[in-house]
């Protein structure tokens, strides 16, 4: 039996349904990360779990034992909330040890406990002050020093970082993660960030609205999405969705008043397309630039710079094409290209997604790479 | 608001004599308790202190602080115990018609309160065998404050966010070693402002001493004072000045706390 | 096993507000009912009638209707609160909010006098008026002579007038307090625009003012009408006197009830009084909705 499990998980807030026939199953020592955007159900969800919330419908079970309907204190789980939540009337040092406190841990053994824990986290120093008096990074370490210190059968973690700025949120990502890896706790970390969910999780829940969209690791996430909504929302820029259509027979997509040739990319359709309307899917980074003077066969389209925004490492144009916009990005250096420039573009063969107009599902098999990264 | 059709001075004038008004019938209370020749008048005379200690030395006005005291404190405990539970049930489970409710019973605390029910108060407390004791008069006091410092606390537990509570429970509190060792201490600033407009409010009390007590006994010094300027024969003006000077400072102090954690115009909702 | 959840948050529920819903319930609510009940018996505190009260219908309350007392007080009372709280407290109130708007240091002084008056205990301020209206060594009556006017009993010769100046100091504050601290939600920008565009105070009051304070105005009213249609504190300086001239209806309703022993006679004049607060504030919740529209 997985370490964790929900089975049928239905949560309704008056005339909203926050979460609907939801099932999932997270193994023991495992990293999962829910993903969506704001009020997709995924903070519900880890409440859920924490028995902040007692589900309408649906089981959930913890290391094998039914605890659909127990509270929060004997569910063995420990929480980091966004606002950390750390008592502002305590100083860190009872912050951290107040789990303990409660359950009558002897004093001695609770120093010895805090201060080898804040000894891991580097927040020796912080233990007389209070909440109020230390940073927002210093907080969040103390908040989770307070989870760490439970020794629980999972972490449940509430968009910790998003309260950070930038700066500090890159730092504190890596710091985590390393942390998270040493301790081997099976986590949940719920985040509306994909690059975060990208970053640190085996494996990534996409949700919206209610509905798990899909679960995969994050490879498989980015590079077999199985709809357009896992597609556009991991990766940055998105994915480039355009409106096309496809024709079996003559193996070509018409984009605009563009052909383009797809072979490859129609060898295992799932289904096809009603009247072929689909939505093309590619990613700015395979996507490559040539001049207008370049040969053109059908494997190139024709389109028009619209902008250009160089970032240093990288340049990311916007180019028209036909009645469309798609994004690329260009490595290395800076470019000549001006807005009304002519180019054409050219899709890297394997990486062409069609996704089904009506229902957004990928309809196409993904050939894996063998010498790509 | 400069271009008020007063001019500065008529301004400043104007506001002078409003002080002036506010301020002339208390400078006597402050006066006269020190006054070697106490009398209706503002007269010092040569200061003295001889006046407090008539106040020591009278059985019934000890007595009657002493009743104040025990009126005063009851009602603060019983105050603060049932409306910080329930403020703490009307602030985080939010059921239907909950701020129906709470509005209904300050309307009814208001209309209903002191004079308007005087005469079933009066009866109630025959009936329960509490006329003429310090329970009725506390229980009775209470009934009718309790509303309104729910309504305070509730607003004061609103602004505490659940999150601390939540942590407490997930960290492994049950419910209530969370309400002890989170929520209260989170809780005492608006703790401490209800308990002392509950004091306050009970220290000041004449209607309801005056109706349900008869004995000398058990007045406490709000009634006691009265009587003391309307029985018979030549007030003793020193005493009773020194007196209600004494009587009155916990209210003064009391009120200098709620100002302290609050600030001034939080009193616009309270007093009445 | 739901059912254990729910019991547990539920069981808390009910625990947590029986304290004070019981203690409301028995002292607060019950007597409100209780007293429609006590009005239509001849209830007394002395004689057959407090043994073997009998139930009489309404006929307490045609007795209070056919009273002249009866509407000796309600006029008194009228008076007493249109000219101290509604002209005197809240227009008072609003007068000096206006006058301290953005002057700290006058604001905290005329508050500060002001709340000394509203705080200090009802017995002891009647003896501070007693002492200061006194005719003969009130502090009053002493400036008064100092300029060359007569000595006046004020609680003898304008025994109306005094109470109602007495309830004006007394409430002020209240007033006062509510209103600064609604003007300070207004924006200053609001005001030096109109500043600006040359506005006259009395339209700034008119219509920028008034309708951003309109909640907390009414509100104002009904709680100082309210207050003051039931305050007792005028017993302590006048007992209702002289005769019945400051005789308000909570003065009215003691004697009845405990001078004269006639409970169920007080109760009936009671229910009257809170049928008629009742309509004043429903007068008031219909007048704060109907100026809805020139909100800003």
């Amino acid at each position: 039996m997985a370490w964790i499990e929900l089975e049928n998980i239905t949560k309704t807030f008056g005339k909203v349904s926050a979460i609907r026939d939801l099932s999932l199953q997270i193994e023991k020592g495992e990293f999962v990360a829910i993903l969506g955007p704001s009020g997709c159900g995924k903070t519900t969800l880890l409440r859920l779990i924490a028995g902040l919330e007692v589900a309408d419908k649906g089981k959930i079970r913890i290391s094998e034992e039914d605890v659909t309907f127990a509270p929060p204190n004997v569910r063995k789980i420990a929480m980091v909330f966004q606002n950390y939540a750390l008592y502002p009337h305590m100083t860190v040092f009872k912050n951290i040890s107040y789990p303990l406190f409660i359950k009558k841990v002897p004093d001695d053994e609770i120093k010895k406990r805090v201060n080898a824990i804040a000894d891991s986290l580097k927040i020796s120093l912080l233990l007389d002050r209070y909440p109020q008096q230390i940073s927002g990074g210093q907080q969040q370490r103390v908040a989770v020093a307070r989870a760490m210190i439970q020794t629980p059968n999972v972490f449940l973690l509430d968009e910790p970082l998003s309260n950070l700025d930038a700066m500090m949120r890159i730092e504190a990502r890596s710091f985590l993660k390393y942390l998270l890896d040493k301790i081997g706790t099976t986590t949940i970390y719920v985040t509306h960030d994909q690059s975060e969910a990208m970053a640190l999780a085996d494996r990534i829940v996409v949700m919206q609205n209610g509905i798990i969209q899909q679960i995969d690791s994050p490879k498989d996430i980015y590079d077999k999405p199985s709809n357009t909504f896992v597609a556009s929302f991991v990766g940055n820029p998105p994915m480039n969705l355009l409106e096309a259509n496809i024709n079996i027979n003559s193996a070509q997509a018409e984009i605009g008043s563009q052909y383009l040739d797809i072979k490859e990319s129609i060898l295992n359709l799932h289904k096809f397309p009603q009247n072929g309307r689909v939505y093309l899917g590619i990613r700015p980074e395979h996507i490559s630039i040539y001049h207008e003077s370049d040969t053109n066969n059908g494997s190139t389209l024709e389109g028009e710079v619209f902008v250009s925004e160089p970032l240093g490492f990288e340049t990311i144009i916007t180019v028209i094409l036909g009645e469309q916009q798609i994004k690329v990005i260009k490595f290395g250096g800076l470019n000549n290209l001006k807005p009304g420039e002519k180019i054409k573009l050219q899709f890297k063969k394997n990486k062409i997604y069609l996704f089904d107009h009506e229902t957004g599902y990928r309809i196409n098999e993904i050939q894996e790479e063998d010498n790509e990264y | 608001m400069n271009k008020i059709r007063f001019s500065g001075a008529v301004n400043y004038i104007f506001l002078s004599v409003i002080v002036s008004f506010f301020i002339a019938p208390v400078i006597w209370l402050f006066v006269t308790p020190f006054s070697s020749s106490p009398s209706l008048s503002i007269s010092l005379g040569t200061p003295t202190l001889s006046n407090f200690s008539s106040v020591f030395k009278d059985p019934a006005a000890v007595y009657s602080f002493g009743n104040s005291i025990i009126i005063a404190v009851g009602v603060t405990l019983l105050t603060v115990i049932c409306a910080s539970l329930a403020a703490y049930i009307f602030s985080r489970y939010h059921f239907k018609g909950s701020n129906f409710l709470i509005f209904i019973l300050i309307l009814f605390s208001n209309i209903v309160s002191g004079t308007a029910a005087m005469v079933p108060l009066y009866m109630l407390n025959i009936s329960l065998g509490l006329i003429n004791s310090y329970l009725g008069v506390i229980f009775t006091i209470a009934g009718g404050g309790i509303p309104t410092s729910i309504f305070i606390l509730k607003s004061f537990f609103d602004s505490i966010p659940k999150s601390y509570e939540e942590a407490a429970l997930v960290d492994g509190s049950s419910y209530s070693q969370m309400l002890l060792h989170i929520f209260l201490p989170l809780s005492k600033k608006g703790i401490i402002v209800i308990a002392t407009l509950s004091f306050i409010s009970a220290w000041g009390n004449f209607l309801i001493p005056f109706i349900l007590l008869s004995s000398q006994s058990t007045y406490p010094a709000s009634v006691t004072i009265y009587n003391f300027y309307t029985e018979m024969g030549l007030p003793n003006i020193g005493l009773i000045s020194a007196y209600a000077l004494l009587y009155t400072l916990p209210v003064v102090i009391g009120y200098l706390v709620v100002n302290k954690v609050f600030g001034f115009s939080f009193y616009g909702g309270i007093k009445g | 096993m739901k059912s254990e959840f729910f019991n547990s948050k539920f069981g808390i529920i009910v625990i947590f507000l029986i304290p004070a819903l019981t203690l409301i319930g028995i002292f607060l609510i019950f007597p409100a009912f209780w007293e429609f009940y006590l009005s239509m018996t001849n209830e007394s505190l002395m004689g057959i009638n407090a043994v073997h009260p009998q139930f009489i219908g309404i006929s307490n309350f045609i007795d209070v209707l056919t009273d002249p007392y009866f509407y000796n007080s309600l006029v008194v009372t009228l008076i007493f609160v249109l000219e101290s709280a509604i002209i005197g407290q809240a227009g008072l109130g609003m007068l000096l909010s206006l006058l301290t708007y953005h002057k700290k240091f006058f604001r905290t002084l005329v508050q500060v006098a002001a709340v000394l008056a509203w705080i200090i205990p009802d017995s002891v301020v009647a003896y501070l008026w007693i002492a200061f209206l006194d005719k003969n060594a009130g502090t009053f009556n002493n400036l008064l002579a100092l300029i060359g006017l007569s000595r006046i009993n004020w609680f003898y010769r304008y025994p109306l007038t005094t109470i109602v100046v007495f309830n004006i100091w007394r409430g002020t504050a209240f007033s006062m307090l509510m209103f600064s601290a609604a003007f300070d939600t207004i924006p200053p920008s609001y005001l030096e625009v109109a500043d600006v565009m040359g506005v006259s105070w009395w339209r700034k009051l008119k219509d920028i003012i008034f309708p951003s304070l309109k909640g907390v105005f009414f509100a104002d009213l009904i709680l100082i009408t309210l207050w003051t249609f039931n305050v007792f504190t005028p017993y302590l300086l006048t007992q209702g006197g002289p005769g019945t001239a400051t005789e308000i209806l909570p003065i009215y309703i003691y004697l009845n009830a405990f001078q004269n022993f006639k409970i169920g006679y007080g109760a009936a004049i009671s229910v009257i009084v809170l049928l008629i607060n009742l309509v004043l504030a429903s007068f008031y919740f219909i007048l704060s909705k109907e100026k809805e529209g020139t909100s800003l």
